[in-house]
């Protein structure tokens, strides 16, 4: 992709007077030099594996193969069906799927990285229940997922999407901030209002670390997608109701490359510090690898 | 980088790192072979070494050798398979000096005895690098097809080379070269725009200072 920043991509969506997703979906259709309708049928082909991997994740309520997780999509299903649930149907069936997402890829099941495979549940969760709650069409789904990608392209660019160069704040966030820039779009917000989701989300989230019990992406990373995609609604609801970031989403992105230099080794992905060196943490580690 | 590399790849949990990435790994090394491996010896190194078996490492590895792609769910019974494929495959813990933490040598032997080892990394989000085949030290992430020609060092050996594929109207993307003394063995990593046919690797091996010329395929 040929844009640098967030903000070439939201001028040139103004200029064009367009949607980011268009202008996305145009731009990559000429450098992979095949159709705009190819990519789209790609992509839409990823959300229905997405789908996919929720279905699986209620269903199943399989242990992981460590035998460490399992079972807490089935069980927040349950909760939010009987009613009960604080905060209503559309955040509930958010984190219902964000949970099944991720216990399905602890499974060994299917997927799509997004960015990575720690991350995954949060930007499928997000657009797929809007979709239900909103009745909004497959079409608009689908296109949101190429402004997220592209936004995601930025902060790969820039910083890093990888849990063990920038912490979670690089995977965890940047998956809420670009879950809050699709969602933005979906709900009919400006290019411009979708920078200041992206921005809000990341913001929120900065300074995470990533501290994996026993090394694998199970314990906290399966509830940290629930946290996710909790955090990409709160970017995307400021941004629509015309809240502001203050810092440009370029330089909070620039930010979260500094933050996660700075941050120790031991705090990316090493499963030295943080929850993987607690107590329970280390109990739960010699249950798994002996 | 495109969008698909973002939001992609579709795959198996649980990490792009440790299950993808190294699927890919696992399809290149058998590529590189050509024949169905009837042997293969894997190292593993760095993080790959202390958590390969929770991850599935293991089971990618051996999906990739067997052509399996990063989505293909067989890859949870790939050590069942590769025994009823009469694979031979054993796993071991090294540590590789300077490695990525995730890390893999793979050596794989098939039924007439040829072997090939390679080496690669893990490095995110499900894309890797190779960082050595045999002895040759190189560094391709399998996006795009690529040549590898050893050769005898001798004047107009690229000439030659480059001159085939511009008759086919090659592109070439990036082109490297190294050899260990003046005059020995070189070797020409060429990456390529799009796909070419096996006809021009043979074209290019008829050339009486070629040693080996090898097609691999983007994965
Ligand atoms: S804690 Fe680490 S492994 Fe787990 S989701 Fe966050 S970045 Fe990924």
């Amino acid at each position: 992709m040929k844009y640098n920043s967030i903000a070439e991509i939201v001028e040139e969506a103004e200029n064009c007077g367009k949607k980011i997703s268009e202008i996305v979906l145009e731009e990559q259709s000429k450098a992979l030099e095949v159709s705009e309708n190819e990519i789209f049928e790609r992509m839409k082909n990823s959300l229905e594996v997405m789908k996919a991997s929720v279905e699986e994740g209620i269903k199943s309520n399989k242990r992981s193969i460590s035998g460490l997780t399992g079972g807490s999509a089935a069980k927040m299903k349950n909760y939010v069906d009987s009613g009960l649930s604080i905060c209503g149907n559309v955040f509930g069936e958010a984190l219902v799927k964000a949970l099944a997402i991720s216990e399905t890829n602890a499974c060994m099941g299917k997927i799509v990285a997004a960015p990575t495979a720690g991350s995954c549940g949060i930007l499928p969760a997000a657009v797929l229940t809007v979709m239900e709650e909103k009745n909004i069409d497959t079409d608009t789904i689908v296109k949101s997922l190429f402004t997220a990608s592209a936004f995601g392209i930025v902060i790969a660019k820039n910083a890093s999407i990888s849990g063990a160069e920038g912490g979670c704040q690089a995977e965890c966030g940047s998956a809420s901030a670009m879950a809050a820039a699709a969602l933005t779009e979906i709900c009919g917000g400006s290019a411009k209002m979708c920078a200041h989701a992206c921005a809000i989300s990341l913001k929120n989230i900065l300074g995470l670390v990533c501290d994996p019990v026993a090394g694998l992406v199970e314990i906290p990373c399966i509830k940290r997608n629930a946290m996710g995609v909790s955090n990409a609604f709160v970017g995307a609801e400021l941004a629509l109701a015309g809240i502001e970031s203050a810092i440009p989403v370029d330089e909070v992105i620039m930010a979260m490359k500094k933050i996660g230099n700075s941050m120790p080794s031991s705090l990316k992905e090493t499963a030295e510090g943080g929850l993987a060196a607690t107590p329970t943490a280390k109990e739960l580690t010699k249950k798994v690898f002996g | 980088m495109d969008v698909f590399d973002i939001l992609g790849p579709v795959m198996l949990g649980p990490s792009s790192s440790h299950t993808a990435g190294a699927v890919r790994i696992g399809k290149y090394a058998a590529m590189l072979l050509k024949n169905p491996a009837v042997k293969a010896d894997i190292y593993f190194s760095g993080s790959f070494a202390k958590t390969y078996k929770r991850h599935g490492t293991d089971k990618a590895i051996i999906g990739g050798i067997l052509n399996m792609d990063t989505d293909d769910i067989r890859i949870r019974e790939s050590l069942d398979i590769a025994v009823s494929k009469a694979l031979d495959f054993n796993f071991y813990k090294t540590d590789i000096d300077g490695a990525h933490p995730n890390t893999v040598l793979i050596e794989l032997t098939d039924k007439y005895e040829n072997k090939i080892s390679v080496q690669g990394a893990s490095v995110g989000g499900g894309n890797i690098i190779i960082t050595k085949i045999g002895d040759t030290e190189i560094g391709i992430d399998g996006k795009s097809t690529t040549i590898i020609v050893h050769h005898m060092d001798i004047p107009g050996m690229i000439s030659d080379v480059t001159n085939i594929l511009a008759r086919r109207g090659v592109n070439i993307g990036k082109f490297e070269l190294k050899r260990n003394n003046k005059g020995g063995i070189a070797v020409m990593i060429i990456e390529i725009d799009g796909e070419i046919s096996e006809s021009v690797n043979d074209e290019i091996t008829k050339f009486p200072n070629v040693i080996s010329s090898t097609v691999l395929n983007a994965i």
